[in-house]
């Protein structure tokens, strides 16, 4: 250290005189006391809740309205409502109570509709297939490379064993007759609701993609196509596709080969969503940089080369979250085919009700029981969606 | 090409062989369905297929411009919520959005309608606020302003305003202006529906905006209520329209699901005049032909908006930009 001469010192001492007249020192702050842990705790409470007397005011109509609700659910749900099978009971709790009993006596038909009852166990099994093939494969890991064969290799085969079960021969060839045939006019409740939105799904993300390339193409006619398509389909709701899927395909292809109504449901939603699709997929070509493309068309890979090793790859990794929306969109749209009188979900729990006069008035229980299968299925679908997403921020 | 020459040559082979008449003539034709309720033209049965379907498009109209409306105020209220630092509103709201988006219009639209239609009591003992706004299964009476109009014995003409209440005695509840069951639960349910998905919307648009921006604003000393008013939406609001469009346009294509609650909107119409004359063809393509009218409507007048809201933004970037004009 260098050591200071005098006139140094002096100056130095002359400098803190100055600063001392300048400054006043603060003495060190005390260990904190109870005191002032209760004062921090209020900080912390002042940024909960609120100091400002309108938002406080605000707070605290909207917490008793959300606690009153609150209430009256219990006190209608759980409090007064009636759990047992209890046709009498439910009667004279009505109006004061729910009725889960309805649930007890009624869920097979909600669940497996007009399904010979017999054979139900067949619909199950089909659900609890789909169900654990569909569960393995929202695992990232089932779609590396060295997995992925695998995966897909298993889905055929669910879909195969799918309609085995459900139609009771392989393929629907009398040849393999195993069970009971069962007619698809017959197959009603969950699973029709998975087979129609897995079904449209597998069916509309390609031609989605198709279109979508056809969108950002060069070609004027191709594109041109494209575009009218998928705007004139985002522009008309779903309703009136399942209206031309049950009125008009019939008169559209050669007489004496009408396919049956579920086909042409599937169809319909298929054509409906691909629009929708598309779209999504549009986004992620657009995030593709534009030195992709020119880097593959100068090692002189043809169009679809270029797609299909360049862009896509790229392109389908940056919108798997909007595809999941895109599912889940899916998903609850097949609530609507109950209108053209296919007997999914939504339409075998009309089925199971409206026919009985005992059981008919608690139709709101029924409404809920099949509400909290669909909010199960989309919250989980939409969780997993959430993951990717930050999963694809992180990357 | 080819494959829409084959589908209209087996349409064409189609209708021939099943005789099905084709054409829009049935249009001027009597409908002989009454409708149950209507919205600024009147109608009965005696009346022809086109008026009805107009009756359906003013009905869509009618429910949608509802639906609009609240599903907006809603949305940005929930989507405020959801983006505030108080845990209190941001678990309320977020229930509320992750509640409403997982369940499928469809049973919430259903659901609605069973509770208004067997929860609430018969229109003979209503829920009633101050005797103006009655509540009861047969819908929400409302008061309001009527036009009259009458001829005094000398000839002249009177007409005037006329405020009007529902009166409600032994029979039930009377009046004018009447919101039917079918109405309300469509409306309420698309309104919660949208704006569940339009709150979601405000948050990534409040979300996009620099964090600075508050900042900045709060060091100025504005009220929380003046930082989102004055600072934070006017920005979001760039983030916000191109999808909010979208969902408009979702609720006026979601109002189709009137079919199933029984509300006369112009799919309701649609499909009963189809049963009634079997013209397919011809329901269908003016169901969509609605539908794509209102559509390019919505997308019309919200580019226009945005278009609009772009160009007061540039100018008041140009205004606050650090460039010093040029000298003369």
């Amino acid at each position: 250290m260098n050591t200071l001469r005098p006139s140094q010192e002096s100056a130095l001492a002359e400098n803190n005189k100055s600063i001392s007249h300048v400054y006043t020192w603060v003495a060190a702050r005390s260990a904190p006391q109870a005191k002032d842990r209760v004062i921090a705790l209020l900080l912390r409470l002042r940024h909960y809740i609120t100091t400002q007397p309108f938002e406080a005011l605000f707070s605290l109509g909207l917490a008793i309205l959300v606690l009153q609700l609150l209430s009256l659910a219990l006190n209608w749900g759980v409090i007064h409502a009636v759990f047992q099978v209890d046709e009498s009971a439910c009667q004279s709790a009505r109006g004061e109570g729910a009725c889960w009993g309805v649930i007890g006596e009624k869920f097979r038909m909600i669940l497996w509709g007009r399904f010979p009852y017999q054979e139900q166990w067949r619909s199950a099994t089909a659900c609890c297939l789909i169900l654990a093939i569909l569960a393995l494969s929202v695992n990232p890991r089932a779609w590396t490379p060295r997995l992925k064969p695998f995966t897909l290799g298993a889905w055929v085969v669910t879909a195969l064993a799918f309609h085995t079960l459900m139609a009771g021969s392989f393929l629907g060839l009398r040849f393999f007759q195993i069970w009971p045939p069962v007619d698809t006019e017959l197959w009603g409740g969950l699973p029709l609701t998975l087979i129609l939105s897995l079904g449209s799904i597998a069916l509309a993300t390609p031609l989605g993609i198709v279109l979508a390339l056809g969108r950002t193409s060069d070609m004027p006619i191709v594109r041109s196509i494209c575009v009218i398509y998928i705007e004139l389909v985002r522009g008309v709701p779903l309703i009136s596709v399942l209206f031309m899927a049950s009125f008009m395909f019939p008169l559209l292809l050669p007489s004496l080969q009408t396919p049956d109504v579920l086909l042409r449901v599937l169809l319909g939603i298929t054509l409906f969503s691909a629009a929708y699709t598309a779209e999504v997929v549009r986004g992620g070509l657009q995030a593709v940089d534009h030195g992709q493309l020119e880097a593959a068309q100068s090692l002189s890979l043809g169009y679809w080369q270029t797609q299909r090793c360049v862009i896509l790859p790229q392109a389908l990794a940056h919108i798997i979250p909007g595809m999941v929306n895109n599912f889940i969109a899916i998903f609850k749209d097949t609530s609507l085919v109950t209108i053209v009188s296919l007997y999914e979900l939504t339409g075998s729990l009309g089925l199971a009700l409206n026919g009985d006069a005992n059981w008919r008035p608690y139709k709101l229980e029924g409404y809920l029981f099949i509400a909290a299968i669909y909010f199960v299925f989309c919250f989980t679908l939409s969780r997993i969606s959430r993951n990717l997403e930050s999963r694809l921020a992180r990357r | 090409m080819a494959a829409v020459l084959w589908l209209g040559h087996n349409t064409w082979i189609n209708l021939k062989q099943r005789g099905i008449q084709s054409g829009f003539d049935f249009l001027s034709d009597t409908a002989g369905f009454d409708i149950g309720e209507t919205f600024l033209i009147s109608f009965d049965g005696s009346q022809a297929y086109w008026q009805a379907f107009l009756v359906g498009v003013l009905n869509t109209l009618k429910v949608s411009a509802c639906g609009l409306v609240m599903a907006s105020f809603l949305g940005v209220m929930v989507g405020l919520g959801r983006s505030s630092v108080r845990p209190l509103f941001k678990l309320i709201c977020s229930t509320y959005i992750e509640l409403i988006r997982n369940i499928p219009l469809m049973i919430q639209l259903l659901m609605w309608y069973v509770l208004l239609v067997e929860f609430l009591p018969p229109s003979t003992e209503p829920y009633s606020w101050f005797n103006h706004i009655y509540l009861s299964q047969e819908g929400l009476a409302y008061p309001g302003l009527l036009w009259l109009q009458s001829t005094d014995p000398s000839g002249a003409i009177l007409s005037l305003w006329v405020w009007d209440r529902p009166i409600f005695d032994a029979q039930g509840v009377h009046g004018e202006f009447n919101f039917s069951p079918e109405f309300l639960s469509l409306a309420v349910a698309l309104s919660l529906y949208t704006s569940a998905f339009i709150a979601e919307i405000v948050r990534a648009g409040i979300q996009s905006v620099a964090k600075g921006q508050v900042e900045a604003a709060q060091s100025l000393a504005l009220t929380p209520w003046q930082i989102q008013r004055w600072v934070v939406l006017p920005q979001a609001a760039r983030m916000i329209a191109p999808p909010l469009t979208n969902q408009y346009l979702n609720l006026v294509k979601n109002s189709s699901l009137a079919v199933v609650v029984g509300y006369p909107d112009v799919v309701n119409i649609a499909n009963t005049a189809l049963n009634q004359t079997g013209r397919a063809l011809e329901c269908i393509s003016i169901l969509m032909g609605v539908y794509l009218m209102f559509s390019l409507a919505i997308a019309l007048v919200m580019n226009r908006t945005n278009y609009k809201a772009r160009q007061y933004l540039q100018r008041g970037d140009d205004i606050t930009s650090n460039k010093v004009p040029a000298r003369s």
